[in-house]
């Protein structure tokens, strides 16, 4: 079957070049890989919040028969962690614990039974330190320091200011305060996280699989925690079950995975259970938010003011970015003339919080939307007209120095105004029934890596041989999202070849050049431009060689539809093989690299934390949601999405949309359901059960519209598709609420208990009203 | 060796998996995801919960969609398991698989297989569903990626696919 890239698969997208091994139950996953001879890892966890690890006995654990390794914080003296200045984590706690399933020792054994049962012959003292589950417990004076370096349990704390506040407030008609708060939440893909690893002793080189997103950060942490020079190790990710920011950061597991294999030595597979999933965490944390607007009559923003306390668990991991991107996002959506911003990250002793779909911003944008909304509502305007009276004009520069080159946000607005036919039914629902509406945008990618080496942002190499196939190797990790697939677009368009002659190899750090990795939807455009580059260089070579057979000037030729043409086609063609052959003469195989990198102007301002939030382009998304409450049991059920995201050009639009309904979807969960929560440090929601991902029964349709703004910077004007949706879920959903039972929820999520307490707490307030008027 | 004394003794069974009779020695605790992914080398039944929470692990049995995860390997005696793998006929993938693909009904694809084993078990009771349909025989089935969208989508157009 030849996949042409045609006008129909422009307009409607291809399927996934590897959905057929997905279908067929071929495609090997992390814990699929023949693993026959590999020791089982387990790993023991604390069973205590807080605490000194008075004694950590293991003798009885290595005398049982069955029993290659077991190791504990001994076994490795490094830290580890996403953020070079803020690694202060051990894959194995050292002398302290800080939360409830903190790894404290691991065994690799011949059998799960063996190792279970070696597990349970470690003998652990822990001599316990008063524990904190709320960021106002932790900060209270007196209260322990779970890290002797950060006082008041603070991790971090930003305060930015951009623009005249204090004026801005004053020229405001109308100023506002919401205190809202929105419970942490989970990522839970539904591939569990599992490790293979395999440590020759005879040649001392290392071979990791596992589920990371970001191979590159695995590579790095395991030559640093192992002290293995980092050309030993291979890190091979196979398919991967799913991600949304859970595995960006390295997580404890692989390292110790890596560290039994070396002890072992040998192979060694761990497999988590969904339980010891949610312990690993590193998603959203449960945040606390204080937001104030000032609005004019005609409902333009003045100024804004947020305070933000993050908790964010027991260490530091991703937290200071987490925090600046929950100030930085506030920009970019809207014109603000001032904006002040203050924020903390608290340490608890709870599992600690990362990166998750939309990092940073979510929170903050759904405390903003849903303030816009009581504001507009006040001042007697349309949530779509304050939202327009607001409006960046492209190309623009934000206060906080982020660039604004494409901006699709007005026309997502007339999309799902008019696809939900808004104006004719806003206000003219039955009872129990409401519309709401939100936008939300996000990051084509972080402008400024973490690591700053030096390099190219990203980098791919794309091969040629005698088969006349094409090669496209890239370190950017498919997680499902079809990264893999984007590349294989951009080298077929660019070289003018059917799509399956391209073939994608992907994560292997033996084979693909270096990636930074499937996080802040950095890959469409960075590593698609950097195909595209790649592709080009190639083309060009080939060009020459054809020019050089058709006896014409290089640039009079053109390959579309694999073949080779003089001008616009018609007298003369040659087919591409015939071609690649020619170009292979006295030069053999070629290999070209293609690049990208974002210029400097591009990665934000100069002010302390200035490059998080930077980027070449936002998406920009809006949607409208309808619900119907049912004020009898409280139960919220969505009914209807509209949803618009300018993705600046969809390079596969079926990709796109799947992306839309996924951020869309994953928003309701966060808006509806999702929670964790924990009584005293033990997780109670560390199911599937307990904690509630929407099922396919209580998902609604969700009607996407694609708006194609033409980034200038983007690889064929493409930006991001698949984070900018998500944070205007909760948002529109609590302003629908407020539509329909005309109550304003203040946090997340928003389950019928909820629901249920701000109806009795209406009706009592209600009756007390009537009772003073009676009495008076 | 007492590890292995302490196993539970295991036991010959007879099953039909894939259209093909097998016989293995089993453990009396073995689960049928375990037994399918370790022993029959199936891996496109998935783990991806502590037991019956996700759907990602499910087959059919006599026709019935179940999750391998809640059903010993022994009480398979005689009875006929249906994976992923074997809804591949001569090569050619079937109704569901073609539809999945084509309308990305799969995006990580770690839930997919036991997506599509659910409804191939809806489809054979019930050739035209519905939407509404649809969403309750898969609502045991959880998929993080697609916001079901397109799953249902895949159902539908398999479903219109002539067999």
């Amino acid at each position: 079957m030849t996949i042409k890239l045609d006008g129909k698969a422009r307009r409607q997208g291809v399927p996934l070049i590897d959905g057929i091994d997905k279908v067929t139950g071929r495609a090997r996953y992390t814990a699929d890989l023949e693993h026959a001879d590999a020791l089982v890892g387990r790993i023991l966890r604390s069973p205590v919040s807080h605490g000194e690890i008075v004694r950590l006995d293991v003798s009885k654990a290595l005398a049982l028969e069955g029993v290659r390794a077991v190791i504990t914080g001994d076994d490795c003296p490094h830290t580890y962690g996403v953020l070079p200045i803020a690694m202060n984590e051990y894959p194995l706690a050292r002398g302290r614990v800080r939360y409830r399933g903190e790894p404290v020792a691991a065994v690799a054994a011949t059998d799960l039974e063996t190792a279970e049962k070696a597990l349970g012959l470690i003998e652990l003292e822990v001599r316990a330190l008063p524990a904190y589950y709320t960021s106002e417990d932790a900060r209270a004076d007196g209260a322990v320091l779970l890290h002797e370096n950060k006082p008041g349990n603070i991790e971090r704390e930003v305060h930015h200011g951009f623009g005249d506040v204090d004026r801005g407030f004053s020229e405001a008609d109308l100023v506002r305060e919401a205190t809202i708060t929105c419970a942490e939440v989970n990522h839970a893909q539904i591939e569990p996280h599992a490790c293979l690893a395999d440590f020759d002793p005879l040649t001392g080189r290392l071979t990791v699989q596992s589920v990371s997103q970001v191979g590159y950060y695995l590579h790095l942490m395991l030559a640093r925690c192992l002290e293995i020079d980092a050309s030993r190790i291979r890190v091979v990710k196979p398919f991967v079950g799913g991600g949304f920011g859970a595995r960006v950061e390295v997580l404890n597991f692989e390292i110790i995975t890596a560290l039994l294999a070396r002890v072992a030595p040998g192979k060694v597979r761990m497999h988590l259970t969904r339980e010891e999933n949610f312990l690993t965490h590193r998603a959203r944390p449960q945040t606390d938010m204080r937001l104030k607007l000032g609005m004019r009559r005609d409902g333009r923003i003045t100024a804004c003011e947020l305070h933000v306390v993050q908790r964010g668990g027991a260490y530091a991991g991703y937290g200071i970015v987490t925090l600046l991107y929950a100030g930085a996002l506030l920009q970019g959506l809207y014109d603000i003339p001032a904006i002040k911003y203050d924020g903390y990250r608290v340490y608890a002793n709870l599992p600690p919080c990362g990166a998750m779909r939309g990092h940073g911003g979510v929170n903050t944008r759904h405390a903003f939307e849903c303030l816009l909304d009581r504001m507009a509502r006040e001042l007697l305007l349309d949530p779509f007209a304050v939202r327009r009276a607001n409006l960046l004009h492209a190309p623009t520069r934000t206060l906080n120095d982020l660039m604004v080159n494409s901006y699709g946000l007005a026309e997502c607005l007339d999309k799902v105004e008019a696809a939900s036919n808004w104006h004719n039914r806003i206000g003219k629902l039955p009872r129990g029934k409401g519309l709401g509406m939100a936008c939300s945008h996000y990051v084509s990618g972080a402008a400024k890596p973490i690591h700053w080496t030096g390099e190219p942002h990203a980098v791919v190499n794309v091969r040629l041989d005698f088969d006349g196939g094409v090669t496209a190797l890239t370190g950017a990790a498919d997680i499902g999202q079809g990264s893999s697939t984007m590349v294989a677009i951009a080298v077929a368009e660019t070289l003018g070849v059917s799509l399956d002659r391209v073939r994608v190899i992907a994560g292997d750090s033996a084979v693909t050049p270096k990636d930074n990795g499937a996080y802040s939807s950095r890959i469409t455009f960075m590593v698609g431009n950097a195909a595209i580059d790649a592709a080009r260089r190639l083309r060009t070579i080939l060009c020459e060689a054809a020019a050089q057979k058709l006896e014409v000037p290089p640039e009079d030729v053109d390959c579309i539809g694999e073949a080779f043409h003089v001008g616009g086609g018609g007298q003369s063609s040659i087919a591409f093989c015939d071609v690649a052959k020619a170009a292979l003469v006295n030069r053999g195989p070629i290999t070209v690299t293609g690049t990208f990198t974002c210029p400097p102007e591009a990665q934000g301002g100069k002010h302390r934390g200035g490059a998080v939030g930077s980027t070449m382009g936002f998406s920009y998304a809006a949607q409208v949601v309808e619900v119907t409450v049912d004020e009898a049991t409280g139960l919220v059920t969505v009914d209807k999405v509209w949803a618009a995201l300018d993705c600046g050009h969809a390079i596969n639009p079926l990709a796109v949309e799947g992306q839309i309904e996924g951020s869309v979807w994953m928003g309701m969960g966060q808006a509806l359901s999702e929670e964790t929560t924990y009584a005293d440090g033990l997780p109670l929601h560390a199911s599937l059960l307990e904690y509630r991902v929407p099922t396919a029964a209580e998902s609604p349709p969700i009607e996407v519209h694609i708006v194609e703004s033409n980034d200038p910077n983007g690889p064929f004007g493409a930006k991001e598709a698949s984070e900018g949706a998500l944070a205007g879920f909760p948002p529109a959903l609590v302003n629908a609420v407020a539509n329909a039972i005309g109550i304003d929820l203040n946090a997340l999520p928003v389950t019928p208990d909820r629901v249920v307490e701000a109806l009795v707490e209406r009706r009592r307030g209600l009756r007390l009203a009537a009772a003073r008027r009676a009495a008076s | 060796m007492h590890i292995e004394s302490e196993r539970s003794a295991k036991r010959l069974v007879r099953l039909k998996v894939n259209g093909r009779w097998r016989e293995d020695a089993v453990g009396q605790n073995e689960l049928l995801v375990d037994y399918l992914r370790e022993v029959a080398r199936l891996t496109g039944v998935k783990t991806g919960c502590d037991g019956g929470e996700c759907g990602a692990c499910t087959v059919l049995i006599d026709g019935e969609a179940v999750p391998s995860c809640m059903v010993l390997a022994v009480r398979c005696e005689g009875r006929a398991v249906e994976t992923v793998e074997g809804l591949l006929s001569q090569g050619r993938p079937s109704r569901l698989q073609q539809a999945f693909h084509e309308k990305l009904g799969a995006q990580c694809g770690f839930c997919t297989p036991g997506m599509i084993m659910a409804a191939e078990a809806l489809l054979r009771r019930n050739p035209n569903p519905t939407d509404g349909e649809i969403r309750t025989a898969l609502s045991g089935n959880l998929c993080r990626c697609t916001g079901y969208v397109k799953i249902v989508e895949s159902v539908k157009t398999a479903a219109e696919m002539p067999s």
